[in-house]
């Protein structure tokens, strides 16, 4: 996670992105400046308001004049710098990565309750994702059912951490971690016990809505009906930097 | 016009539910159109028993869970100059696709034995083989065109059709996604 910058160390910087002029100040990212812009570059486990993590690796830009990629969300601007967000080569990688994602849990979305509301889903049309190249792991997943009034399955999880970091950051409850190395890695609520059992949930439901997927839902949802309302965290977040300045 | 200008269109089902070849049936009056530019000459929706020999667009519906299934996508791709891959149960498995979670034993099992009161028996006569794993219909030949969707809406079809009439390459992703 990057630190916050002072405000002495702040300054304005200009750069380009696709050849275009913007400016912005030193502390932005690029993901951040771009969108200001209206630039889009796809993103899924960054968000507005939460820490940045950094970790699907979808908001991969390329730096003219260097060979690395790196990601949007958690790189500084800086002056003089050529972003480029639209190149073969980027566009290759981020259908690759949905890809995956798509292989590495089980998605059917034709019976899924976020169908025609879900960020993957969508990444996956905007990124020309017609069909998986790998194949499936079709690795069994389990879905927790125990809490009173939302449900985890982990066939729709993409690992983003988005419900770790709003319940953690935004409600100070801290239920949600993650387990395991790798293949392996999986989000626990408590000490790995079902979510139904957990003493520090308060039942407020910005995990649920702050998933991109289909991975936390509310009860009683049917195919398609599981629709997340996501306005209130850039609120919420302001709130509490206001608090603790 | 002679036949020789119409292109000529193969479809079958494979383990599919048939709702994609219904939302074909969906572009409703759009369909004489087609008529005139195009021959549908084997189909679950005509007569021929048997796929001709060269066929301009073949078009499969349903996954590729049976021997059966696996053998008409081969003969598809053999005959076929180019072959679509229609609907999420071609594209990616989809619900047919749900029961590689457990070994077929498991599955058969499951149908046959568990929730049968008389005669448990899985049936082996007249019906083919199931294969251990369902796969997409690109897991087993090569596909030159991806549609999407369960089933993929009649305007996308009508729109991949009416491209290749024309002798354009459509684009469906513009159109329908996975669920759609
Ligand atoms: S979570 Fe999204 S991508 Fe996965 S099955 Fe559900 S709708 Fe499809
Ligand atoms: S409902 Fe609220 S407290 Fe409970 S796990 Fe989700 S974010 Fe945390
Ligand atoms: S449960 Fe949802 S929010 Fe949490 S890591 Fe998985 S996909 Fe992301
Ligand atoms: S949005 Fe940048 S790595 Fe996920």
């Amino acid at each position: 996670m990057m630190k916050p910058a002072t405000p002495s160390q702040v300054r304005v910087v200009t750069f380009k992105i696709n050849d275009r002029d913007v400016s912005a100040r030193s502390d932005e990212t690029i993901l951040q400046v771009a969108r200001e812009n209206g630039i889009r570059i796809p993103s899924l486990c960054y968000v507005e308001g939460l820490s940045v993590w950094g970790a699907c690796r979808l908001c991969l830009i390329e730096l003219n004049g260097d060979s690395r990629l790196l990601a949007a969300c958690s790189t500084r601007v800086e002056e003089g710098m050529e972003v480029l967000t639209d190149t073969d080569r980027l566009r290759r990688y981020r259908r690759m990565i949905v890809e995956l994602l798509f292989a590495e849990r089980n998605h059917v979305c034709a019976v899924c309750v976020s169908n025609g509301r879900c960020e993957l889903q969508n990444l996956a049309q905007e990124c020309g994702v017609d069909h998986v190249r790998v194949p499936y792991r079709t690795a069994v997943y389990h879905v927790d059912a125990s809490h009173d009034w939302f449900r985890l399955d982990h066939n729709r999880c993409v690992l983003c951490t988005r419900c770790v970091r709003a319940c953690d950051e935004i409600e100070g409850a801290h239920t949600w971690d993650t387990m395991g190395r790798g293949i392996n890695c999986q989000v626990i609520t408590d000490l790995a016990k079902p979510w139904g059992e957990s003493k520090s949930c308060t039942g407020c439901g910005k995990c649920v809505q702050m998933c991109p997927t289909g991975a936390l839902v509310r009860h009683g949802t049917s195919v398609g009906e599981m629709e997340k309302d996501r306005g209130f965290l850039p609120y919420l977040s302001r709130m509490r930097e206001a608090e603790w300045e | 016009m002679t036949d020789t200008q119409h292109i000529t269109v193969a479809t079958a089902w494979l383990d599919g539910c048939s709702g994609c070849h219904m939302s074909f049936l969906d572009i409703d009056e759009r369909l004489f159109t087609l008529a005139q530019k195009v021959d549908i000459i084997y189909s679950p929706l005509v007569d021929a028993k048997e796929l001709p020999e060269s066929v301009d667009v073949g078009i499969l519906e349903g996954s590729v869970s049976s021997e059966e299934d696996l053998k008409k996508a081969q003969e598809f791709r053999r005959h076929c100059k180019f072959l679509i891959s229609l609907g999420d149960c071609a594209v990616c498995g989809n619900i047919p696709g749900m029961r590689n979670l457990f070994p077929l034993d498991a599955v058969l099992h499951r149908a046959y034995h568990e929730n049968v009161q008389k005669n448990p028996q899985i049936p082996n006569v007249g019906v083919p083989r199931l294969l251990p794993t369902v796969q997409p219909v690109h897991g087993v030949v090569e596909v030159d065109l991806f549609v999407q969707g369960c089933p993929p809406p009649a305007d996308v079809i009508w729109h991949v059709l009416s491209e290749l009439i024309q002798g354009r390459t459509p684009d469906p992703m513009t159109l329908t996604r996975f669920g759609k």
